[in-house]
């Protein structure tokens, strides 16, 4: 008997979705789950989908239920002969199921334009401004007036919303460090790629595109910690482009600003970190600034000053420790991607003592 | 116009004779039979369908759990790409074209498409194109950089990837271009008489809507590959806003092309499945002219939303609030087909085979990804969706919950018409119900998975984020798909095992294509029907008493035998068994002329002689074809 067996199946796929919608309610620890919003931004959004999640259930247990119905009802039945009346429609019907999904949609419709244009607006009142490069593949936060650089942790206030300006930049860029370049020239972006810039627990997700300077607001309501990720596909190490945002209180939040406008110490002569940094000096400053480190001024790469004061690296991918760096350090590609290429980083082909001592030097720079 | 052509006067012989192999290896290249044709795209684009779906298998493979290690970042890279290219231009278009080629003159009463030649072409020109890019894999890198393939990525990226992606998709943008003209045209002006449009069966409608659909997309996505060709290859800018390009030109460009192209993938499923519902539930379409007419208006709207893609681009609240409204638009006329497919179902008599169970998931199936796509048009709703797994769900439910299963309800519907062989009816059952089940556990999850923050085309994710048991379930159920894929190999092998057994009209079906024996004559029909109404081939078999009781004609009775009956038009057809019937002629040049086409490729590629050799080649197969003589 198919048809029985037709039933059974809709149904425990019906049983199967009510499970996952509830399963999903309460998965453990979903640091990027879209449904649990953390701030007034991610919440406007929930609230609008939330609704239309539920308008959709119900089309759906209507639509499904009435097919199923008609499955079972319809059903040819052993030793029926005569044929069906052929019934080529009804204009009626027609006309209503036109016209109710159309209803059902203007309904759906208003709360979407009206979403649309609060959440497009930079916000009124204290706004902390912060310029988000999106580099192959790592997070540049850079705090205008603040004279604060840092690289994948992004730190923000509790209460207060964040406008960020979101541009991406690449190798070209490089070679013109220029601060903040891309947001005041918009082609000096050298071969940057796109990406996208999404920490689900505060906002939506807005595309970072070479040329064009796109903005997204960000509020978190609560302290904590909140992951995100790039969410456009920007090449080989895509997937390791991760970020998180520490939403601390006020006076947390102004004293980790006091402490990121420090300079870097010089390590003490003849100590480990004094080699570290003469290995520092020869290499890394190629890419690598360090405020207070009068060699060290390019900014390809993340500005190191206070690599102590992030838990996480390359791509918030490895937790900020000093065997991560040691075996980062050995060859980053190695760890990050798997293959040739996976970081931008090139491998320097630095011995064991070297890297012993470089990473001495990395662990000062609090 | 060549479906009786008149015998060639003293044929010429030497280098242009045409070919005359009716049967074996060289008759196969050298067709120009729609149905040979149709058959040669249907077996390609499933032998594309295994090969993407292994790419999924490694896909779900590497994701089952946290930290993945079975493919390397690149490797995942070449393999999503791939599996997505695969499945839309070398899988569901080209199954379609299949189902295309071999009803459109079938179910329009004609003996043949009105260019043959170019039909072969066509065929070529698509294996060429498939194989063209999939050769990358041993060429120095297969494309990398999505389906999509977004500038700059596309354009900046070291390495030939990309290239093969540019070259290969113009090759089958070409064989579907010239296949939309040639099938467009068929069916405009070889209908048979009586056939007027509104007679025609909802299949050949939606089949003129996606040819329609096709000649006004593909020019767009063709400009496109030029200019990313242009700006790899050539050192043009049109993608880099270092020099003043811009990369949102192509996101705009592709998505121009992109959403028509999801109704160039779906409406031919539609149209499947409004033939296979009427004649199973035994009933004619409800509402035929509003499916026809919602269709059209699909079409038409298709092309006013495109930038739903584009939400989190950064268009601007205008852009973003118009392109919201209309992606809700076009939900409407969708919704309409659905109802009419389901009071199609209504007071009738549901027999269950195989492809009434694909036809009814569909419609099921179908409605999930309707009612996800509405979320997505809420557009701050899709400031979180977008680029998570959350579309990577709707996606599939319109693309493979919809169109495959469609297409799966054609094949089990057809089978028997094509081949004059019944699948097997329990195996077909089975089929069915592991790929319900096993498309239900693949995808289902993944609502779930994008809505706890997993973005798309990610090779790998940590284990704090809680996605891991989703993960393992969606892998589970891929490989449930891949075992009912198996079991549809085993049952088509299985039918080709036995003497040939199907009858004419095994279904007791309702349109032309019916009416002539399973499989067809090579002229299709004896002599070209003469069409009274729309499913013809039923008025043939039933008439109504003023009740509204339906009784079978008496057989023997008039009109019963559709060859014969009075419902036959005299002066075409010349007597029994077709004898003086003149069919086009085979010919070598369409697949020579095609041949040139991946040689220029590799010649843009790697050396410019190659593609001088290639535009040779082409020419002769042109110019061959313009002057080989009309018939032997």
């Amino acid at each position: 008997m198919p048809l029985r067996r037709v039933s059974r199946t809709l149904l425990g796929a019906v049983g199967l979705i009510a499970l996952v919608v509830l399963a999903a309610a309460c998965a453990p620890n979903a640091t990027q789950d879209t449904l649990k919003p953390a701030g007034p931004y991610a919440e406007k959004i929930d609230n609008l989908f939330r609704p239309v999640f539920w308008i959709a259930t119900a089309v759906f247990v209507v639509v499904e239920g009435l097919l199923l119905y008609l499955a079972v009802r319809y059903r040819h039945r052993k030793g029926r002969r005569e044929i069906p009346p052929q019934v080529h429609g009804n204009q009626r019907l027609e006309i209503a199921w036109t016209i109710v999904p159309a209803i059902l949609l203007v309904g759906v419709a208003i709360p979407t334009v009206s979403g649309i244009y609060a959440l497009a607006a930079r916000p009124s009142g204290q706004v902390l401004d912060v310029n988000v490069i999106g580099h192959q593949w790592w997070w540049e936060f850079d705090y205008p007036g603040l004279d604060v650089n840092t690289a994948n942790v992004l730190h923000i206030p509790v209460g207060q919303p964040v406008y960020l300006s979101l541009c991406a930049a690449g190798a070209g860029y490089e070679e013109q460090p220029a601060p903040h370049g891309c947001l005041e020239e918009a082609t000096n972006v050298g071969d940057s790629v796109i990406h996208s810039f999404w920490v689900p627990r505060l906002g939506g997700k807005q595309d970072v595109v070479p040329g064009r300077t796109n903005h997204l607001v960000l509020e978190a309501d609560r302290p904590g910690t909140y992951t995100g990720q790039c969410a456009e596909f920007c090449g080989l190490s895509h997937a390791d482009m991760r970020l998180k945002v520490i939403a601390q209180p006020r006076d947390e939040f102004d004293a980790w600003v006091l402490a990121q406008q420090a300079d870097a110490p010089t390590p003490a002569g003849g100590s480990l970190a004094a080699t570290g940094l003469e290995v520092f000096n020869g290499q890394c400053i190629a890419c690598h600034a360090v405020q207070g480190n009068p060699q060290a001024v390019n900014i390809g790469g993340p500005n190191l000053t206070h690599l102590m004061s992030r838990d996480c690296f390359a791509g918030c991918i490895f937790d900020m420790t000093r065997a991560n760096l040691a075996s980062w350090l050995k060859d980053p590609s190695a760890v990050k991607g798997g293959v040739p290429g996976g970081a931008s980083m090139p491998d320097y082909n630095l011995t064991d003592e070297e890297i012993r001592a470089l990473v001495a030097y990395l662990m000062t720079l609090k | 116009m060549a479906t009786v052509s008149v015998p060639a006067e003293g044929a010429r012989g030497g280098l242009l004779r045409r070919p005359t192999a009716t049967t074996g290896f060289w008759s196969w290249i050298t067709t120009v039979d729609h149905k040979r044709i149709g058959i040669l795209y249907g077996i390609t684009a499933f032998a594309f369908f295994l090969i993407g779906g292994i790419e999924a298998l490694f896909i779900r493979l590497q994701l089952a759990q946290p930290n993945g290690k079975i493919l390397s970042a690149s490797t995942y890279n070449e393999f999503f790409t791939m599996h997505g290219v695969t499945m839309i231009f070398l899988v569901v278009m080209p199954l379609s074209a299949a189902f295309f080629n071999y009803f459109i003159p079938l179910q329009i009463g004609a003996r043949d498409v009105a260019f043959p030649r170019l039909n072969a072409f066509t065929y070529w020109a698509f294996l060429a194109g498939g194989l063209f890019i999939y050769s990358g894999f041993f060429l120095g890198g297969a494309p990398n950089g999505g389906w999509f393939g977004y500038a700059p990525l596309s354009t900046v990226e070291p390495g030939n990837n990309m290239l093969f992606y540019a070259l290969g998709l113009l090759m089958t943008g070409i064989a579907s271009t010239a296949s939309a003209m040639n099938l467009a045209v068929t069916i405009i002006n070889m209908r048979a008489p009586g056939m007027t449009m509104f007679r025609m069966p909802v299949f050949m409608w939606m089949a003129l809507v996606v040819q329609l659909l096709l000649a006004f997309a593909l020019p767009i996505i063709t400009v496109g590959l030029f200019q990313m060709l242009f700006d790899r290859r050539f050192g043009t800018h049109f993608f880099d806003p270092a020099a003043g390009g811009d990369p949102v030109l192509w996101q705009h460009m592709f998505w121009l092309f992109g959403h028509p192209e999801v109704y160039i993938l779906v409406l031919p499923a539609m149209g499947i499945v409004s033939e296979v519902l009427p004649v199973f539930a035994r009933k004619p379409l409800f509402g035929y002219q509003f499916v026809v007419f919602s269709g059209i208006a699909i079409g038409f709207i298709g092309f006013g939303v495109w930038a739903h893609h584009m939400f989190a681009v950064g268009l601007g609240p205008v852009a973003n609030t118009a392109f919201g409204i209309s992606t809700m638009i076009i939900a409407v006329p969708t919704g309409v087909k659905i109802f009419n497919w389901m009071g199609t179902l209504w007071k009738g008599d549901i027999r269950f085979t195989t492809p009434m169970l694909f036809a009814v998931a569909f419609i099921g199936q179908f409605v999930v990804g309707g009612l996800s796509g509405v979320t997505h048009a809420v557009v701050p709703a899709d400031y979180q969706q977008t680029d998570t797994y959350y579309i990577v769900a709707h996606f599939h439910y319109v693309l493979f919950g919809g169109a495959i299963f469609g297409l799966f309800s054609g094949v089990y519907y057809w089978w028997p018409k094509v081949f004059g062989r019944m699948l097997d009816e329990r195996i077909g059952k089975l089929n069915f119900w592991l790929m319900v089940i096993g498309f239900n556990l693949t995808f289902g999850p993944m609502h779930i998975l994008g809505l706890q923050g997993m973005p798309r085309r990610i090779q790998t994710y940590p284990p704090t984020l809680g996605l891991g048991v989703w993960n393992l379930v969606a892998t589970i159920g891929a490989f449930i798909i891949a075992t009912s894929v198996l079991i549809f190999l085993l049952n088509a092998i299985a039918s080709f095992r036995r003497p040939r057994d199907a009858a004419a009209d095994p279904w007791d079906a309702r349109t032309l294509e019916w009416s002539v024996s399973s499989p067809p004559p090579a002229y299709n029909f004896e002599e070209i029907p003469v069409v009274h109404s729309l499913d013809e081939l039923w008025h043939r078999k039933y008439a109504e008493t003023e009740g509204g009781i339906v009784v079978p004609v008496p057989a023997g009775g008039a009109g019963t035998d559709p060859a014969h009956g009075p419902g036959s038009a005299g002066p075409e057809g010349h007597g029994a068994g077709g004898h003086a019937i003149h069919l086009p002629g085979p010919s070598y040049f369409p697949v020579v002329a095609a041949l040139g086409l991946p040689l220029i490729g590799y010649g843009v590629i790697f050396h410019m002689w190659m593609a001088v050799a290639g535009a040779i080649v082409l020419l002769v197969g042109v110019y061959g074809w313009a002057i080989e003589p009309t018939s032997e």
